[in-house]
């Protein structure tokens, strides 16, 4: 009776030790099976997978790309064609005045 | 060159007037969809911003090693065409990346070498404007400078990890896609030389009045 309770003894301490051999074992993979945590993930998030309102419109940036394309090379030809007639009339005034000094 | 310029003149307006056009019918991309329009004017910017930016160094070691002032001439002429072209690529790039990327700006090698170039030429031009007399050779040593990163800027992409397209982008296009870029390509470019033309123009005169003033006091 007594070796029969040694016995059980023996098996349920090795039944416990097999049980948390087996936990321990298992633990990461238990762990790694968790649900993903429901946060925003790091990094880039791909523009198509984003609800439509918080997607950018397109069409602001291209017509905005356009526009300052069209308006430095305005601005630049305008600008040359300003200078240009600038010094037109100062090669025009001094001419003029050096005509005048020569006739003295 | 005078006889060029008509021809020329007719071939940029004829390519800009072409270009919405074939800009509109060519086909969304795939990924980035309708702010991939951008393209077809920023690269051509560039390329326009590379050109001017080669011929002001050019000009700049012609004259540095005892060339005539028209190579003077010629490269300030180069250098505010490099400043203006690289203005607009600057501005539509980031532009493109706000949609494509999620951010305005990266600091990564292309875009931080393109704005260093840039910063080179506006650099020349400050130097030229208030560097006072003797200011040209010192200016000429900095448009080397600028010139020798045009390779750099170029290769950026393929030399080291960067967010920006690869350069392959411009040789794999689709037909479609090729030819708005093809003309935008050819407008931009014949624009640039236009501008140049006239902005020698512009220096040439500038000289002769100088010459002007000289004779008067003498």
């Amino acid at each position: 009776m007594k070796r029969q309770a040694t016995s059980d003894r023996r098996l349920a301490k090795t039944a416990v030790w097999l049980v948390f051999t087996l936990f321990l074992a298992c633990a990461p993979s238990l762990i790694a099976q968790q649900p993903a945590p429901q946060q925003p993930p790091d990094g880039f998030v791909p523009a198509d997978t984003l609800k439509p309102q918080e997607q950018l419109p397109a069409a602001p940036l291209v017509i905005g790309a356009y526009a300052v394309a069209w308006v430095a090379v305005f601005g630049y030809l305008w600008s040359i064609r300003n200078r240009l007639g600038r010094v037109e009339r100062d090669i025009q005034e001094v001419s003029r005045r050096q005509a005048a000094g020569e006739r003295r | 060159m005078k006889k060029l310029f008509t021809p020329l003149l007719i071939l940029t307006a004829a390519a800009f007037a072409y270009a919405p056009l074939a800009i509109q019918r060519a086909p969304y991309e795939s990924t980035m969809g309708l702010v991939q329009k951008i393209f077809y004017f920023h690269v051509p910017s560039w390329m326009a911003m590379f050109l001017a930016a080669s011929v002001c160094g050019i000009a700049s070691a012609i004259f540095l090693f005892g060339g005539r002032a028209l190579y003077d001439r010629i490269a300030v002429a180069g250098a505010e065409l490099s400043v203006v072209f690289g203005l607009i690529g600057l501005i539509t790039g980031p532009l493109w990346g706000r949609k494509a990327w999620g951010v305005w700006w990266q600091w990564d090698a292309r875009l931080t070498s393109a704005l260093v170039m840039w910063l080179i030429f506006v650099a020349y031009l400050l130097l030229r404007k208030y560097g006072g007399s003797g200011s040209e050779k010192l200016a000429a040593v900095l448009a080397l400078f600028g010139m020798a990163n045009v390779p750099f800027v170029y290769l950026s992409v393929s030399w080291w990890r960067t967010i920006h397209p690869k350069t392959t982008v411009v040789t794999t296009l689709q037909p479609e896609m090729a030819r708005p870029f093809l003309v935008c390509s050819l407008a931009f470019v014949s624009l640039c030389t236009l501008m140049l033309v006239t902005r020698v123009q512009l220096e040439n005169r500038r000289a002769e009045l100088d010459e002007l003033y000289l004779a008067l006091e003498d």
